[in-house]
């Protein structure tokens, strides 16, 4: 965090929304891994393997612990889109006459605003199965539109997938408000917390879901590391997703039978190296502390919305109150394209993401081709947000002013 | 500064006032372009008389890059034949692609040799690339077009 970009400018890092920066001691604890205790856990007779197990399990009860959970319930994939996928593909195989079994005239209900991790494995659900997949809008003040809720989650609604807080607009959704419909008929809930687990306290027996996706390298841990928590009795019924060594129960040339999760969802040697990571990130959260965290997050937003707000030529797009918000700030310029935009900041050091960010369709429907995001995490400080705002202002006088 | 070698006036000119955009009708070829990556689209229009490129017209939202490039690429080419015009895309993608060591024949590339720069920029390559990649396409759809029409007079 401390180099310097392009020249001599101090490094402005903005984009945590896509990846975070992660601390020594999540380094040092993958490194130890493989330095002291790599072997392939779960499998082997030797000291390394007995050692391997066991810290990547530990890590599997850090998680857990993390987000309320129970330690069978943390399966690791290798990211959020994995997760979501499993769940998707899971569903896809269940035998007709289980709960899991999706089929022609079924409802899948997504929201406009989910990022593209939790449409198209829906969308692909739908297609393969014949169901329909349904969506929640948004209003033009960010938010989900439930006005119609009952309507769209119906009697038919197998699944509703949606996310805990927009990667766009840094809406946070009332997430148990929602599950009142979704219980009301049935359905299956799955939640999208990649940008939530990360930023302040979630804990899986407060919200009233089913399944919850998120990723390692946003929460200050390594890439290649993501977690599906699902609810024990559900897990335990799913079929799998990827299927292969470790599994397994039992296994005949003709069939196999399979273990209870979370193994049953974790074919091959696992990513131990990475799941330790995690687990270092997240004894590194709870140091600081996730109330902490999302006070100084929620701190920086309100500094950040409210300056950027004072640039005449500056939209926000996504809500401007800190009302069931997180620290994601979109907008764009007049008459600058958000990649010149985001060219220019990155000249001044600044390091912000442009595009469509993985939400095509949340970008047609405000009739954008694209916003300048800016996303705050815990080592962000005022400064960033000044340096954010003066280098807006001087890539516009850049721009504009020629 | 750097910025400056990415955007040079002629591309700020260009996206302030782009040549040829505004789609214009009795092309015989329409594409449309999509840069993956960042949303920006074209849609472009090709009229071609006789072997020759008669009229580029385009319309699309994007960057100053893509937008520039566009005009640029729209005008330059008016008038070549379709092996001459795909012999200066060639050069353009060549520079774009070099990182910055091939700074374009300007007898050759006219404006186009102000997108020298983007080449030291990865992420804009495409951006800078994408006009002159739908003109290509547009070129060698009409170039098929022409052999079909051949083949069915034999």
């Amino acid at each position: 965090m401390k180099r310097l970009i392009r020249g001599n400018n101090r490094l402005v890092y903005l984009d945590s929304g896509a990846t975070s920066q992660k601390p020594i001691s999540v380094l040092n604890a993958e490194r130890e891994f493989y330095t002291q205790h790599n072997a392939a856990a779960h499998r082997g007779a030797h000291q390394l393997a007995e050692e391997a197990t066991e810290i990547f399990e530990a890590a599997r009860g850090k998680v857990a612990a993390f987000i309320g959970a129970k330690v069978d319930e943390v399966v690791f994939t290798k990211s959020a889109t994995e997760s979501i996928n499993l769940v998707a593909y899971s569903f896809g195989n269940a035998d007709l006459g289980t709960k899991f079994h999706i089929k022609a005239g079924d409802r899948i209900v997504v929201s406009e605003m989910e990022h593209h991790a939790n449409l198209i494995p829906w969308q692909e659900l739908a297609k393969r199965t014949g169901a329909e997949l349904v969506w929640l809008s948004v209003t033009d003040d960010g938010r989900l539109d439930l006005s119609n809720a009952e309507r769209i989650i119906n009697a038919k609604t197998k699944v509703v997938a949606l996310t805990h807080q927009s990667n766009v607009l840094g809406t946070i959704n009332p997430i148990n408000e929602i599950a009142k419909h979704v219980r009301n008929v049935g359905a299956l809930f799955v939640l999208d917390a990649c940008q939530s687990v990360p930023h302040y306290a979630v804990d899986v027996n407060k919200l009233d879901v089913d399944f919850i996706a998120f990723s390692g390298h946003k929460m200050l841990g390594p890439t290649g590391v993501g977690v599906l928590w699902g609810k024990q009795e559900l897990l335990d019924e799913m079929p799998p997703f990827l299927t292969g060594g470790s599994m397994i129960e039992t296994v005949t040339m003709e069939s196999a039978t399979y273990l209870p999760a979370p193994k049953r969802f974790e074919a091959g040697v696992p990513n131990m190296a990475q799941a330790v990571g995690l687990g270092a990130a997240v004894d590194y959260l709870n140091r600081i502390g996730m109330e902490k965290i999302h006070q100084h997050e929620v701190e920086l937003t309100k500094a950040c919305i409210e300056r950027l707000s004072q640039i005449p030529q500056l939209k926000i797009v996504g809500p401007t109150d800190m009302e069931l918000r997180g620290g994601v700030v979109s907008f764009t310029l007049d008459g600058i394209h958000p990649h010149d935009l985001g060219q220019a900041l990155d000249q001044y050091g600044i390091a912000v993401r442009t595009g469509h960010h993985c939400a095509w369709p949340l970008m047609k429907k405000y009739r954008v081709v694209a916003t300048t995001r800016a996303s705050l995490y815990l080592y962000n400080d005022l400064a960033d947000v000044e340096a954010l705002v003066t280098g807006v202002e001087r890539a516009r006088d850049y721009f504009l002013g020629r | 500064m750097e910025l400056d070698s990415l955007y040079q006036e002629v591309i700020l000119e260009h996206y302030k006032r782009p040549q040829n955009k505004g789609l214009l009708p009795n092309q015989t070829v329409q594409v449309h372009h999509v840069n993956t990556s960042c949303g920006d689209e074209i849609t472009l229009n090709l009229k071609m008389i006789n072997g020759t490129i008669a009229e580029i017209s385009w319309d699309g939202v994007g960057c100053s890059i893509s937008q520039a490039s566009t005009s640029v690429v729209s005008e330059l080419l008016k008038g070549k034949d379709s092996a001459a015009a795909l012999s200066i895309i060639e050069s353009f993608q060549a520079m774009l692609q070099s990182k910055g060591s091939d700074l374009g024949d300007e007898s050759v590339l006219e404006d186009g040799v102000a997108f020298a720069g983007v080449a030291k920029f990865p992420a804009r390559v495409k951006c800078a690339l994408l006009g002159w990649m739908a003109t290509k396409d547009a070129i060698s759809q009409s170039l098929a077009l022409t052999s079909n029409v051949k083949k069915e007079q034999r």
